[in-house]
């Protein structure tokens, strides 16, 4: 057995914790919960191990770093942090029905990882600029922060449903959702979890680039965009703080700083390159 | 709140409001930058977006955005904003910290949200000491006020904690100042003290030293250290499957042309990427090298101290101070770039001369009949270093720190307040009415107030 088999195991399982949940959120079935915690619970701690084993393969073959320098492993651990930070939110707050908007989230993350032609799965040695404990420290904290981000947008969407429904049919899909006091608070919250780590993630990234290039700050399309994103989420801070603002209007901040996170990612690294390769060539 | 008038202008920069709109405005004019390449030459935006477009973007500065004078205003009306509003805002806080709890009317305390009565069967004195030595050990410092039929007991946690938010602003200040202070611009424009604070690069050949640099900013304008930096030597290593692993520059630091002692107790630094060297304020990384088609020798005679290095070309013959003992680069054997094995002649002390094939880099051992000698030749390099005087990077990152410690105070922790009413009942016995209050986390709060209460009540019963 190697990592990228548990791997593949384990995008099964969010996948099936995506489905449960799903069945939980259409038929209501309580059974369907329970099954989607299980799933995501199996698949994390499968995940963790295939972390470890990453990690160790990587000492096997010489190369010895911890399993977080590239597209692939960002993107795994986006996905193990996501998943780990929904489990705790489902346990704490009793809310299970939020897998449903929160897991799909972890197997895009897997899918995409293992599937798509671009990323290479390969345990590749660290070019120099990259064999730093700043890095390390820098991708932990920004993946933590990306993953709560993620299901604060999964929180949001799950508001504008319920928000939206005039139905009050009780067996309708938006009355199985939780009340819209609760998917509010819990947004809330989210943020700011994630934006302490976001400011640590943006922070040990400017710490890191000093060490290694003599600049914390160059103002690269990505480290603009991580700041970008930070002010989104400043914004929709304060105007709940000060403002008193909540409800509609701080779901769709929480969606929009979603959607800012992803571009930071993803964005910047295919369609703003792409869009200067186009330009140069 | 204060109903002082207050002048318009202060008033426009206390606003929350103003804060949201910058942040909006920070945020959606940052994009521009990232789609725009900064910082090219004019002709490729030419040749991009065509003449009209590129001088329009020249003219409103969208090619070199983040030092533009309107985006450098917005930061600047930003740091206001957050100045004026923190001012505006503080005296409430330290108000608020300061009031005096137990002037409350005991009415306000029967209405708090969270609060529990239990009843006594002691006497009020008895009371109010048991309430009071039970709070202190739970670390609940107390203050007592008698009222007109009863007595008050205050205790508060954490009101400094109030000022959390305050610290998050400031720590945007201390890195905005940091990041002004060690700007080049800022050096030059303001201070009129290039040295003050620079970015620079030099590229250093191996056994050679170098007492200046060039700026980043001017190109072309070199600035004096104030000493000297040699590059002793310059290694690439790679991994197996061709990816580099290190490249390491092994440099000293000399003053009036001696080597002096750095940090590491040593006259040489191994400087690698992530590991830069600091010295007098000025920081120099490993950014990158150059290969040339000349070589570096270095030969030491075994017995003898010190060593000669000389940079020599191929085909070049070398005199050497050891007896007569000259020799030369006479084929290499080169891939790409880099030269792979070097075919030397060394001889000239009366015997036959040796010929043999020494990877680059490599120490063969030649006997002669004058000695033995140690001889390294490598192909020559030079090393690229980036260099640095930041004096404000320690503020930047004291602010970093302040925020973090900020944003954790003012998310997780909250100033907790306790109040204990004891009265004494009519007949025997008295009632405590407990009640709390949190500015943050009230659901954390009363768990934890529910806890006390009912320890309390526990101890009471025994
Ligand atoms: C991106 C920059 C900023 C960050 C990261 C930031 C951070 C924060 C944080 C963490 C709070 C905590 C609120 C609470 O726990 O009650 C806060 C509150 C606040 N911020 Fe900011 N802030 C920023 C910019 C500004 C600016 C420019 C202003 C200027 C108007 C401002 C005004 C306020 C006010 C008035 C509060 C509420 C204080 C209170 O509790 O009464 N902030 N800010």
């Amino acid at each position: 057995m190697n990592s990228s088999q548990l791997f593949g195991i384990t995008t099964l399982s969010y996948l099936l914790s995506s489905i449960f949940y799903a069945a939980l959120l259409i038929f209501k079935s309580k059974k369907a919960g329970r099954l989607g915690l299980w799933a995501a619970i199996f698949g994390v701690v499968l995940q963790t191990i295939a972390l470890g084993l990453r990690w160790y393969e990587s000492y096997q073959i010489g190369i010895g770093h911890a399993p977080l320098t590239n597209m692939y492993e960002s993107l795994v651990f986006f996905a193990w942090c996501t998943t780990l930070f929904y489990i705790f939110i489902e346990l704490r707050y009793k809310a299970s029905v939020i897998g449903a908007f929160v897991m799909p989230f972890s197997v895009a993350a897997m899918a995409y990882a293992s599937f798509a032609s671009r990323v290479n799965q390969e345990i590749s040695p660290l070019v120099p600029a990259l064999q730093s404990n700043w890095l390390l420290a820098h991708v932990i904290t920004c993946f933590i922060g990306y993953g709560a981000f993620a299901v604060a947008g999964g929180l949001g969407i799950m508001y504008l449903i319920k928000a939206r429904s005039t139905s009050t049919d009780p067996d309708s899909m938006a009355a199985s959702l939780p009340e819209l006091r609760v998917l509010d608070d819990l947004t809330h919250k989210t943020i700011i979890f994630g934006f302490m780590w976001l400011s640590a993630g943006i922070i040990t990234g400017a710490v890191w680039a000093n060490e290694a290039w003599g600049t914390y700050w160059s103002w690269d399309p990505k480290e603009t965009w991580s700041i970008i994103t930070w002010f989104i989420y400043a914004l929709t801070l304060h105007a709940r703080f000060t403002r008193g603002w909540s409800g509609k209007r701080i779901a769709w901040l929480a969606i929009l700083g979603f959607a800012s996170v992803f571009f930071t990612y993803f964005g910047v690294n295919f369609l703003l390159a792409g869009l200067h390769s186009y330009g140069s060539s | 709140m204060t109903t002082k008038k207050k002048n318009p202008v202060w008033a426009f920069f206390a606003s929350v409001k103003l804060a949201l709109f910058l942040l909006f405005i920070l945020a959606a004019t940052s994009i521009i930058g990232t789609v725009i390449e900064q910082n090219k030459p004019f002709s490729q935006y030419v040749r991009e977006y065509g003449q009209s477009t590129a001088e329009l973007f020249q003219k409103l500065h969208f090619t070199d955005m983040y030092n533009s004078w309107w985006f450098l205003s917005l930061l600047g009306l930003f740091a206001i904003n957050l100045i004026v509003c923190s001012l505006e805002r503080i005296p409430n806080v330290i108000r608020v910290i300061k009031k005096d709890n137990l002037r409350i009317d005991p009415d306000r305390i029967a209405k708090m949200g969270i609060r529990k009565t239990v009843h006594l069967s002691c006497s009020l004195d008895e009371a109010v000491t048991s309430v009071r030595k039970f709070l202190e050990k739970k670390g609940w410092k107390t203050s007592m006020r008698v009222k007109k039929d009863s007595v008050l007991l205050f205790a508060q946690k954490g009101a400094w904690t109030r000022f959390g938010v305050y610290i998050v602003h400031l720590s945007i200040l201390v890195i905005l100042f940091g990041a002004v202070i060690g700007s080049p611009t800022f050096a030059k424009k303001i201070l009129h003290k290039p040295k003050f604070a620079f970015k620079g690069s030099i590229m250093i050949p191996e056994s050679r030293a170098t007492d200046y640099i060039y700026s980043l900013s001017e190109r072309g304008k070199k600035i004096d250290l104030g000493f000297a930096v040699r590059c002793n030597l310059f290694t690439i290593e790679y991994y197996s499957n061709g990816m580099p692993k290190t490249y390491l520059s092994k440099v000293s630091v000399l003053e009036n042309g001696k080597p002096v002692v750095l940090k590491n107790g040593s006259t040489e630094w191994n400087l690698e990427v992530n590991k830069p060297l600091t010295y007098r304020g000025i920081t120099f990384y490993q950014a990158s090298y150059q290969p040339y088609p000349d070589f570096l020798s270095i030969l030491r005679k075994k017995g003898t101290e010190g060593q000669e290095t000389k940079i020599i070309s191929g085909g070049q013959q070398i005199k050497t101070p050891f007896a007569n003992i000259s020799f030369g680069i006479i084929n290499q054997k080169v891939r790409g770039e880099a030269v792979q094995q070097l075919k030397i002649w060394f001889g000239g002390d009366g015997a036959q001369p040796s010929v043999f094939w020494i990877g680059n880099g490599q120490k063969a051992i030649i006997k002669r009949p004058s000695g033995e000698y140690e001889l390294i030749v490598k192909q020559l390099y030079a090393t690229g270093l980036q260099v640095t005087k930041d004096p404000g990077v320690w503020f930047v990152y004291i602010g970093c720190g302040m925020m973090l410690l900020g944003l954790y105070v003012a998310f997780f922790l909250s100033h907790r307040k306790i109040y204990a009413l004891i009265r004494a009942d009519k007949d025997a016995g008295t009632t405590v009415l407990f009640a709390g209050s949190a500015h943050k986390n009230k659901l954390g709060f009363e768990k934890i107030f529910s806890r006390l209460v009912k320890e309390f009540e526990d101890k009471q019963q025994k």
